[in-house]
C-alpha cells in the first residue's frame, strides 16, 4: 500500500488488527456492566443474571466502527487533507450571509403560525412548547452566558442559581402582592443581578478552573438551600398556582373576557402558547440585541480585552473587577427575565428545574456554539435541546426494539455523548470564528488560533 | 519642550524582599522628566521587579514612589503627603502620586504611567485597531455614559469614538502599522507585535512610559526604528521614558542617563559613557569588547 | 464525649473513602491541569462493579469467606475501574490535550452525565443493596451507656487505606513512574524531551486514579451496603473539595483534605443539621477557594506579569 504524505493508507490487515483490539478491550471495558445485570427478584433480593447477547452485541459494534474508521475514515481525511484550499469569497456567499439574519428571523417568527394553520389545536400543541418555547428559553440563556463565558471568558457553572433566583421571585412576589407579569419581569431581572453581584464579588479574583468550581459551589448551595427553607420555598413541593400570563391585560381562557372572545376566534389552548412563544422570543431577540450593541460599546470590548489578557487589560488602566462584575449581573439579569419567564409558563416551578445538569447544558450550548458567538448559540440549542426532545418522536424504534423500550431514557446519556463527541470534533466550538466590533479598511473575520479562551 | 531637568519620578530606598530572597535591596534613583532613563543589568538583577513596584503589580516591601505631574512645584507637597496616608494629590497646576500605594490599574488610569511588557501582551483574537481602542477604555467610557447612553445610542458617544479610532490611525501610522489595522494582533510578526504594544501603551496618553526589553528579539534595522520611535516619543510628546534593556546599541544611543543594577542593587547611575566606562558595571555585565579581550588576557596571565 | 470520639471514628472512615478519590482529582489535575469533573462517577461506576464481583464471588462462586471475597472483589473492580478510566482518558481527553481550555473541562462534563446515565440504563434506576459484608464491632468503651464502637468494617477500610496509601507514597516517590509523573506536573514539554513518555505517563496516572477510585468504591459499597447510579456527583463534589482544602497538586493534601472533609460532615450532621450537611460541604469549598485557593498543603498560583 502507497504511503502518503499524512497518514498512511492503513491497509486491511492493520484495520483488522485495530479493529480486534478495539473490540477486544471494548468487551473488558463494558464486561461488567453491559454483561451482567443486577435486579431485584420477589423477595426483595439482588440478583445477577447474564447479558451476554447485549454484550456482545456492542462489542461488535464498536469493533465495526473501529474497522470502518481506520480502514476508510482515516485515510480518507489523509487525502483530503492533501487537497488544494478553497479561499476566492464568492459573491453569492456573502449575499446568503447577508441576508441570512433578516431571513432566519422571519423564519423563527412565522414559525409557530405555520404550525397552527397546518397542524391544528392538538397536533401544534408540543411542537410550539415543547420544542420552540424550550428551545427559545434555552438561545435566551445560552445568549446570557455567551456574556460571561464567551465574552468576558469567566468560567460560570453555577448559572442556573440566576434562572433560579428570577423564577422564585417572580412566583413569590406575584402571588404575595399579585403584580402582573411585565411589572415582575424587570424586578426580577434587578434580584438576579443584584444576586450575580453578590456572588461574583467575593469570587472574581480566582482564576479559570477555581471560578468554574466555586460557581458550580454556589449554584448548588442555592438549590439546597431553596429544597430546605421550607418555610419560604416550600421545599420540593414547590410553588405552584404562579399566576398565568395575560394578553395585556386579558385572560387566556375560554370565559368570555377571554382572549378567544374578545378576539372573534373560536378558544383554543394554543392561543397562550403562541403568546408564550412570541414573549420568549422577544425576550432571546432583546438579549441578542443588547449583547451585539454592547460588544460595539467599551464595556463589550473591554470584557473581550479581559478575556485575552487580564494583566494587559490592568496595565492599560481598566478596573477588571468592576469589568468583570458587569458581566455576572448583566449575564444574571438576563437569566433572572428567563427565569421569571419560566415561573410564569409554567405555573408552578421546583427545586427539580434547577440543577446542576442545567448548567452544564446551558455551557455546553454556549462552548459547543463556539464562544462569543450568536448564531452559533442558537444552532446548539436546536440540536442538543432538539436533539433530545425529538427522541419523544421516534415512536417507531419501539417497532425495532420492543415496546419496553423508552427513548427518553437514553436522553441525558445521549446528551453526555453529544458533549464528549462535539468537542473532539471541534474543540473550538461550531462556529470559531471572531468578527470584531470595528474596522479601518475591510472586516475581517478573525479565525479561531489567536484568540484566546480566558483564564477567568 | 525642551527638558527642564525636573524630576518626573523619584524612587527612594526601594526594597523587595519575596520570602527569605530580597530582589531589590535599598534602591534610590530619579528618572528625569522629558528623558529616557535606562536600567541594565544581568538577568535577574530586579529590573522588571522594579518595573513591578513602579506600575503596582507588587507592593513593595519598603520604599516610595513618587510620580509627579504637571509644575514641579507639586514635589514640595510630598512630604505632606506621605505622612497623610493618601495615595495622591492634585491640584490646579500639577499632581503627585505614592505609587506604591496604588493598585496596578489605578497607577495606569491615575498617575498615567504605561508600561509594556518583557514577554509581549496584546489581545492576540483583536484586531491591531481594536487593540488600540482598548487602551482608550476610559475615556470612551465616560463618553459613553457608563454604557447607559451608548445602549441608548446617543450621538457624544459615536463623537469620541471617532476622535479614538482617529488616535488610533495616528499611531498605526507613526509605528508604521496603517495597514494592518484589521489584522488580528496575534498573526501580525513579532517585530511589529512589539511596536504595537508601544503604540498601544502611547494611546492611553501616558506622562510616564515604562518599555521593558523593547527590543528583545528585534533585528539591528528594527532597532534603529525602535531608537527612532523612542526620540519622537521624547521629543514631540515630552514623555519622560523608563526603560530596561540589553541591546547596548539601543541604550548608549538614544538614552539620556543609565542606572545600573545587580544582585538588586544600583552600582552605577549617570551619563551613558560614564557607566560605559565604570570597572564595577564592567566586571558586572558589559565586559570588555573582542579585540581587547588578548590584551586583559595578558595584563591577568593566562 | 462519648458521642464526640463516636463521630470522630465515623468522620475518620468517612473521610478515607474522600481521600482516595481525592487523591485521583489531585493527581490528574496535577499533571494536565484539568478537574476530571466524570472522576465522581467513575467512583460511583466501581461501587457497581464491586457489587456486581461480590454477587458472582458470593452466590455463583459460592465463597464463604468474607476475607477471600473481599480481596478478589477489590482485586476485579480496581482491574475494571483502571480498564474503564484508561479507555476514557484515550478516547475523551487525550485528543484535546494542548487545544482548547475549556474543552477537556466540558468532554470530561459530558462524559460525566454519560457515565452515571450509563449505568442507570444499564442496571436500572432502583437503588441496588446487598445485605451487611461484614458484621460485628469492637466495643472501645462504654461510659455512660453509650458504648464507643469501631466497627470491622471501619477497621477493614482503615486498614486498607492506610496499606493503599503507603503503596501509593512508595510508588509516587521512589519509583520511575513517580518521578516521571512529577517531571510532567513540572514541565511537560521539557520531560518530553528528556525521554520521559509523557503519553504513557499520563495514562498510567488516570489508571492509578482510578483504581484509587475502585477501592473507595468497594470500600463504599462495604460500609453503606447501598449504590445508586445518583451516588457519583455529591461524593465526587467533595472529594473535590477535599483535594482543593488540601492544596490541589498535593498528595498529603488531599488525604488530610479527605480526613478534614469526612469529619466536618460528620460533625456537622451530628451536632447541627442533617439536612444541610452537603450545604456545609460545599461551603467549606467556596470559603477555602475564596481564602486560600491554595489549600493546607499547595503554592499559590502566581502568574508571572
Amino acid at each position: 500500500m502507497a504511503a502518503g504524505a499524512q497518514g498512511e493508507r492503513v491497509g486491511l490487515g492493520a484495520a483488522l488488527r485495530a479493529a480486534s483490539l478495539t473490540g477486544l478491550i471494548a468487551f473488558a471495558a463494558l464486561l461488567p456492566l453491559i454483561g451482567f445485570l443486577t435486579a431485584v427478584n420477589g423477595s426483595n433480593e439482588l440478583t445477577l443474571t447474564t447479558r451476554w447477547p447485549l454484550l456482545f452485541a456492542f462489542v461488535a459494534i464498536i469493533a465495526a466502527c473501529r474497522f470502518i474508521h481506520a480502514f476508510a475514515i482515516v485515510p480518507w481525511l489523509a487525502r483530503r487533507a492533501l487537497r488544494p484550499v478553497r479561499s476566492e469569497p464568492s459573491a453569492s456567499r456573502d449575499f446568503i450571509r447577508g441576508w441570512f439574519i433578516p431571513f432566519a428571523i422571519a423564519a423563527v417568527a412565522a414559525y409557530p403560525l405555520a404550525i397552527f394553520f397546518t397542524l391544528g389545536t392538538n397536533g401544534g400543541q408540543k411542537w410550539i412548547d415543547n420544542f420552540g418555547v424550550q428551545i427559545l428559553i434555552y438561545v435566551m440563556l445560552g445568549w446570557g452566558l455567551n456574556i460571561v463565558v464567551g465574552l468576558a471568558g469567566l468560567l460560570d457553572l453555577g448559572y442556573v442559581a440566576f434562572y433560579a433566583v428570577g423564577a422564585y421571585s417572580y412566583a413569590l412576589l406575584a402571588q404575595t402582592f399579585g403584580l402582573s407579569f411585565w411589572v415582575l419581569l424587570p424586578l426580577a431581572g434587578i434580584l438576579s443581578s443584584f444576586w450575580g453581584i453578590m456572588l461574583g464579588f467575593p469570587v472574581l479574583r480566582l482564576r479559570g478552573d477555581y471560578l468554574a468550581i466555586v460557581t458550580l459551589a454556589f449554584g448548588e448551595i442555592i438549590r439546597l438551600i431553596l429544597i430546605n427553607w421550607t418555610a419560604l420555598t416550600n421545599g420540593y413541593a414547590g410553588i405552584s398556582g404562579i399566576p398565568r400570563p395575560t394578553f395585556f391585560g386579558i385572560p387566556f381562557n375560554a370565559n368570555d373576557d377571554g382572549f378567544a372572545a374578545v378576539f372573534g376566534l373560536q378558544f383554543s389552548p394554543l392561543y397562550r402558547v403562541i403568546f408564550l412563544y412570541y414573549l420568549i422570543l422577544g425576550l432571546a431577540l432583546l438579549t441578542c440585541f443588547v449583547t451585539v450593541r454592547l460588544r460595539r460599546l467599551p464595556i463589550g470590548r473591554a470584557w473581550e480585552a479581559l478575556r485575552e489578557d487580564e494583566i494587559a487589560c490592568r496595565s492599560l488602566g481598566i478596573n477588571t473587577t468592576n469589568t468583570k462584575l458587569t458581566a455576572f449581573a448583566m449575564g444574571a439579569m438576563f437569566a433572572g427575565f428567563a427565569g421569571s419567564f419560566f415561573a410564569a409558563r409554567e405555573a408552578f416551578i421546583s427545586p427539580e428545574s434547577f440543577t446542576f445538569i442545567e448548567s452544564a447544558t446551558i455551557v455546553a450550548i454556549v462552548v459547543l456554539g463556539g464562544m462569543g458567538s450568536q448564531i452559533g448559540v442558537v444552532i446548539a440549542a436546536i440540536v442538543m435541546i432538539g436533539g433530545t426532545e425529538i427522541l419523544r418522536e421516534l415512536d417507531f424504534l419501539k417497532s425495532i426494539f420492543g415496546p419496553t423500550f423508552d427513548p427518553t431514557q437514553y436522553r441525558m446519556l445521549l446528551f453526555g455523548l453529544a458533549m464528549v463527541l462535539i468537542m473532539i470534533w471541534r474543540p473550538r466550538g461550531l462556529i470559531a470564528t471572531r468578527q470584531p466590533s470595528l474596522f479601518l479598511g475591510a472586516r475581517k473575520t478573525i479565525a479561531s488560533d489567536p484568540i484566546k479562551q480566558g483564564r477567568g | 519642550m525642551a527638558r527642564d531637568g525636573s524630576t518626573a519620578l523619584r524612587i527612594e530606598h526601594l526594597t523587595m524582599r519575596f520570602g527569605g530572597l530580597v530582589a531589590v535591596n535599598d534602591l534610590s534613583f530619579d528618572v528625569e522628566r522629558g528623558a529616557i532613563t535606562a536600567m541594565i543589568g544581568p538577568n535577574g538583577a530586579g529590573k522588571t521587579t522594579v518595573f513591578n513596584c513602579i506600575t503596582g503589580f507588587y507592593k513593595p516591601s519598603e520604599g516610595r514612589i513618587a510620580l509627579q505631574h504637571g509644575d514641579a512645584s507639586a514635589w514640595d507637597a510630598l512630604d505632606n503627603l506621605t505622612a497623610s496616608g493618601r495615595r495622591g494629590m492634585t491640584r490646579a497646576d500639577g499632581a503627585l502620586f505614592l505609587l506604591e500605594r496604588m493598585p496596578d490599574y489605578l497607577v495606569a488610569q491615575q498617575a498615567r504611567v504605561a508600561r509594556t511588557f518583557q514577554n509581549i501582551r496584546l489581545f492576540p483574537g483583536m484586531t491591531v485597531l481594536e487593540n488600540l481602542l482598548v487602551a482608550q477604555h476610559n475615556r470612551l467610557m465616560v463618553a459613553s455614559g457608563y454604557t447607559l447612553l451608548g445602549v441608548l445610542g446617543f450621538p457624544s458617544y459615536a463623537a469620541a469614538e471617532r476622535a479614538a479610532v482617529e488616535t488610533a490611525r495616528q499611531w498605526l501610522h507613526r509605528v508604521g502599522l496603517l495597514d494592518r489595522a484589521d489584522d488580528p494582533a496575534g498573526d501580525l510578526p513579532y517585530g511589529a507585535q512589539r511596536r504595537l504594544e508601544i503604540a498601544r501603551a502611547m494611546c492611553t496618553d501616558p506622562v510616564l512610559l515604562c518599555l521593558d526589553e523593547p527590543a528583545a528579539g528585534l533585528n539591528p534595522r528594527e532597532s534603529a526604528e525602535l531608537n527612532d520611535l523612542l526620540r519622537v516619543i521624547r521629543d514631540e510628546f515630552s514623555i519622560s521614558i523608563l526603560l530596561i534593556e540589553h541591546d547596548m546599541s539601543v541604550v548608549m544611543n538614544i538614552s539620556d542617563r543609565v542606572v545600573v543594577l545587580d544582585y538588586g542593587v544600583k552600582i552605577a547611575d549617570g551619563q551613558p559613557e560614564a557607566v560605559r566606562n565604570d570597572a564595577k558595571v564592567i566586571a558586572a555585565y558589559l565586559g570588555v569588547a573582542d579585540d581587547e579581550v588578548p590584551k586583559v588576557e595578558a595584563e591577568v596571565g593566562l | 464525649m462519648e458521642y464526640f470520639v463516636q463521630q470522630l471514628i465515623n468522620g475518620i472512615t468517612l473521610g478515607s473513602i474522600y481521600g482516595l478519590i481525592a487523591i485521583g482529582y489531585t493527581m490528574v489535575y496535577g499533571i494536565i491541569g484539568m478537574v476530571n469533573f466524570a472522576h465522581g462517577d467513575v467512583f460511583m461506576a466501581s461501587a457497581f462493579i464491586a457489587l456486581i464481583a461480590f454477587l458472582i464471588v458470593t452466590t455463583w462462586l459460592g465463597i464463604s469467606s468474607i476475607a477471600v471475597a473481599l480481596f478478589i472483589v477489590l482485586i476485579v473492580a480496581m482491574v475494571f475501574t483502571s480498564l474503564i478510566n484508561w479507555v476514557i482518558e484515550r478516547v475523551a481527553y487525550r485528543p484535546l490535550r494542548g487545544s482548547f481550555r475549556l474543552a477537556p473541562l466540558i468532554s470530561a462534563i459530558g462524559m460525566s452525565i454519560f457515565l452515571s446515565n450509563f449505568v442507570q440504563v444499564t442496571q436500572g434506576p432502583r437503588n441496588k443493596s446487598i445485605p451487611p459484608m461484614v458484621q460485628g464491632e469492637f466495643v472501645l468503651f462504654n461510659t455512660n451507656n453509650f458504648p464507643v464502637t469501631l466497627s470491622y468494617k471501619q477497621l477493614i477500610i482503615w486498614g486498607v487505606t492506610g496499606v493503599l496509601l503507603l503503596a501509593f507514597w512508595y510508588l509516587v516517590s521512589r519509583t520511575r513512574l513517580g518521578r516521571a509523573q512529577r517531571a510532567c506536573e513540572q514541565d511537560q514539554k521539557m520531560a518530553a524531551l528528556v525521554g520521559v513518555d509523557v503519553d504513557r505517563t499520563i495514562s498510567m496516572t488516570f489508571v492509578i486514579a482510578a483504581a484509587l477510585a475502585a477501592v473507595a468504591g468497594t470500600m463504599y459499597l462495604m460500609y453503606y451496603g447501598v449504590v445508586s447510579f445518583a451516588d457519583g456527583f455529591v461524593p465526587g463534589v467533595k472529594a473535590f473539595t477535599a483535594a482543593v482544602l488540601g492544596g490541589i497538586g498535593s498528595l498529603p493534601g488531599a488525604v488530610v483534605g479527605g480526613l478534614l472533609i469526612g469529619l466536618i460532615e460528620t460533625m456537622w450532621s451530628a451536632y447541627f443539621s442533617i439536612d444541610y450537611k452537603d450545604v456545609a460541604a460545599f461551603s467549606v469549598l467556596v470559603i477555602v477557594l475564596i481564602f486560600l485557593p491554595q489549600g493546607l498543603f499547595g503554592r499559590p498560583d502566581v502568574e508571572k506579569v
